[in-house]
């Protein structure tokens, strides 16, 4: 059966090549999973990556409000440039991006490693932590948005106790209200990012930590020096995901704080929505989309070489 | 972004299964009359059209004032399906003429002579090239102002009739230990509440200079300055607890007697029916400070699809003469809470309101002061509108910029918004 797995190098290459067509059902056989794979291949070629390059395409013309193909060369991205709602925006997904990613990361960890003390009902305390997750990022953001109402929320339940001169009123505040995307993300994906350490540190060899302690490294040394270094392939996968769900955020802004107050708290995914489908400028939301995708790919992309280079070789 | 390519993708697929085509004499209307009142106010046309032998294909696509029934008439007028008629308003009318998609209404107009029976204002939207292309279903007017007369008696303020009078009576009214105005912060009402008191302090003629005709000195000038000033001084009115409240929660705050009064279009009046109130004594409605002399109209309208059937034109015309019929125009009108966009009908069963929309519809059309609303999108184009918007609303929230830097945006907010 070996010759039925033409697609696993190992086993092609040991046979040689001549080996995969060895028998009349080789042909077929090698062709089978291609031909099955096929479809998706071509919807995702399709559906993804000729859509990108349709909106490329509607990012260079004036399209208003349908599609149209009179070719403007790049005045749609002047226009963005020049566009201060753009500048907002892009500068909150920085802010958003980059904090979400960062506490999301520290509170996850510190929470995996507390968890890791064999303490007792951790299975409890564990699905606690993680329930977040399985909640939309409409109801975090409702739930959220009433928090944070000064006079529904927080704020009004401690000035209730007595504490009259407390605030808490970073949502109608318009250089805070960034914040308080920042702190809604992060209790949702936090859990999910302890659960994604936990597994990790689970999979860590005891007689590792063993040794060290043996030669008298201390707990929190232990956990810096040894665990941690170990866990860089977990912080490999929780950087991709939450920095997608960073950038993809849209509907938590439209729950929690609807861009608002103004437009402080837009972000370019809603900046792209309101362009292409309630202003009808289909030519700059493209244009919108297309310094997104750019975006994502000036991240991702040194991050993925590096990290998967380092890999291979170490 | 490639997931809302694909969700666009989805729609037009959708929209094209979900819809089969039009059938001979029979007419498709895509619309998003579909809360409970409005659904009974568009079922009463298609009995209307029923009665006469004609069929009535219902399209209607729920949710997000419109956004959402937009997206899915783009793709089917792109995948070269459209319904035979569509709720579409104001300027956006135009635009749908530009790419040769509407047919013309001109014999049925020719007929009941709409020239004589609508205003000149309401005509011009109407028409695109000259041509009927459309046929108006109610209107609503968007500067008024409703007020608790509790509060007010509690505070000892009457109905301000000037802005400066609004001002001291919401003074009295936040000593008293209510809120004076009720606002959502979200960017159309701010627009909304701009509109009104851009034209309280300033006039219809400037309105109409600065926000219809977008003329840069008007937008840029001194009396802008002096219209956004006042707009931020109504901050002080409001309550911190505003940012993205709905605006039938502000309403809600009027009727509860949190607070004391909303800058809001007649729409509202449905949330004080509703609350089982009646107009003139459990609430108070007066035009919005200083403008009594105008009226900011929003008037929903069905446009027609150029088709090729001569059964479905037929339709087509049966419908538009129905829409503007007495029979329809009460009921819904009656419904919805706006007013009929015809001024001749008898109003006794109407509210009193209502009868003072009326009457200053038909005294502005007369007399000058008949503007369309710039924050319902009646009168610039959806994207200098949105641009408009932002400054708007920015300037409102931004406690450090000043009213001379908002102006010089609102400047180029018009310039740049197109190509």
């Amino acid at each position: 059966m070996r010759d039925s797995l033409p697609m696993k190098n190992t086993s092609a290459s040991r046979l040689g090549p001549g080996a995969k067509r060895s028998t009349p059902s080789g042909g077929l056989q090698a062709w089978l999973p291609r031909l099955v794979l096929a479809p998706s291949v071509a919807i995702s070629l399709f559906f993804v990556y000729g859509f990108m390059l349709w909106t490329f395409v509607l990012s260079l013309t004036s399209s208003r409000m349908l599609p149209s193909y009179d070719f403007v060369g790049f005045g749609q991205y002047a226009r963005l440039m020049a566009n201060e709602r753009w500048w907002v925006a892009s500068t909150n997904l920085m802010i958003f991006g980059v904090l979400f990613v960062a506490v999301c990361l520290v509170i996850g960890a510190l929470l995996a490693i507390l968890l890791d003390q064999k303490i007792r009902q951790e299975g409890a305390l564990r699905t606690i932590y993680l329930y977040p997750m399985a909640l939309s990022f409409i109801v975090t953001g409702v739930v959220w948005k009433w928090l944070l109402n000064p006079q529904l929320g927080i704020q009004a339940m401690v000035q209730g106790w007595g504490f009259e001169s407390f605030r808490f009123d970073w949502i109608v505040d318009p250089d805070m209200a960034i914040y308080t995307l920042v702190i809604a993300a992060v209790w949702q994906a936090s859990g999910f990012v302890m659960a994604l350490f936990l597994a990790g540190l689970r999979g860590i060899d005891d007689s590792i930590i063993k040794a060290a302690q043996l030669d008298g490294a201390s707990l929190p040394r232990i956990y810096l020096r040894v665990v941690m270094p170990c866990l860089r392939p977990v912080v490999f996968s929780a950087v991709m995901i939450l920095a997608h769900i960073a950038i993809k955020s849209f509907d938590l802004v439209v729950a929690l704080t609807g861009g608002g107050p103004g437009y402080a708290t837009d972000l370019p995914a809603t900046f792209m929505y309101a362009h292409a489908f309630t202003r009808a400028q289909i030519g700059l939301g493209s244009a919108s989309a297309m310094l997104m995708l750019g975006g994502v790919l000036a991240i991702l992309i040194p991050y993925l070489y590096s990290e998967l280079r380092s890999r291979k070789h170490g | 972004m490639s997931t809302l390519k694909k969700t666009t993708l989805a729609l037009a697929l959708a929209g094209a299964t979900l819809a089969t085509t039009a059938q001979a004499n029979e007419v498709e209307v895509l619309h998003w009359w579909t809360s409970g009142g409005e659904a009974r106010a568009a079922n009463v046309l298609k009995e209307l059209m029923e009665a006469e032998g004609y069929g009535w294909q219902d399209f209607a696509v729920a949710g997000g004032g419109g956004e959402t029934a937009m997206t899915v008439l783009k793709s089917r007028a792109m995948s070269g399906n459209p319904p035979s008629a569509a709720q579409i308003k104001g300027p956006e009318i135009q635009e749908w003429g530009e790419l040769g998609l509407l047919g013309d209404l001109n014999s049925v107009a020719d007929a009941e002579g709409w020239d004589e029976l609508l205003p000149e204002v309401v005509a011009d939207i109407m028409r695109h090239d000259g041509q009927y292309v459309a046929v108006p279903v109610n209107v609503h007017r968007v500067n008024w102002l409703w007020a608790n007369p509790q509060v007010l008696e509690a505070a000892g303020v009457e109905m301000p009739t000037t802005l400066d009078e609004l001002f001291e009576a919401g003074e009295a009214i936040r000593e008293a230990g209510f809120v004076p105005l009720a606002h959502g912060g979200q960017a159309w009402q701010d627009a909304t509440v701009f509109e009104s008191v851009l034209l309280g302090g300033q006039g219809s003629e400037f309105y109409q200079q600065a926000l219809v005709e977008l003329d840069p000195e008007a937008l840029g000038g001194e009396q802008m300055i002096d219209a956004l000033e006042d707009f931020k001084r109504t901050r002080e009115l409001m309550d911190e607890g505003m940012p993205g409240r709905d605006w039938n929660v502000a309403t809600a705050m009027v009727i509860q007697g949190v607070a004391g009064f909303q800058l809001m279009g007649d729409w509202a009046k449905g949330e004080f029916t509703a609350a089982g109130l009646t107009a003139g004594e459990d609430y108070l409605c007066a035009a919005a400070p200083g403008t009594e002399d105008a009226f900011t109209f929003n008037i929903d309208s069905l446009a027609m699809f150029r088709v090729s059937d001569d059964e479905e034109r037929e339709a087509q015309q049966a419908l538009a003469r129905l829409v503007l019929e007495p029979t329809f125009q009460e009921a819904f009108n009656l419904a919805k809470g706006s007013i009929p966009a015809r001024p001749d009908l008898d109003m006794s069963e109407f509210d009193s309101c209502a009868q003072q929309s009326l009457a200053d519809f038909q005294r502005t059309a007369e007399e000058g002061g008949l503007v369309p609303s710039m924050a319902h999108g009646m009168a610039v184009r959806a994207d200098i509108q949105g641009a408009i918007f932002d400054v708007v609303t920015n300037y409102f929230n931004d406690a450090d910029m000043a009213a001379e830097e908002a102006a010089e945006r609102m400047v180029s907010a018009a310039q740049a918004a197109s190509f």
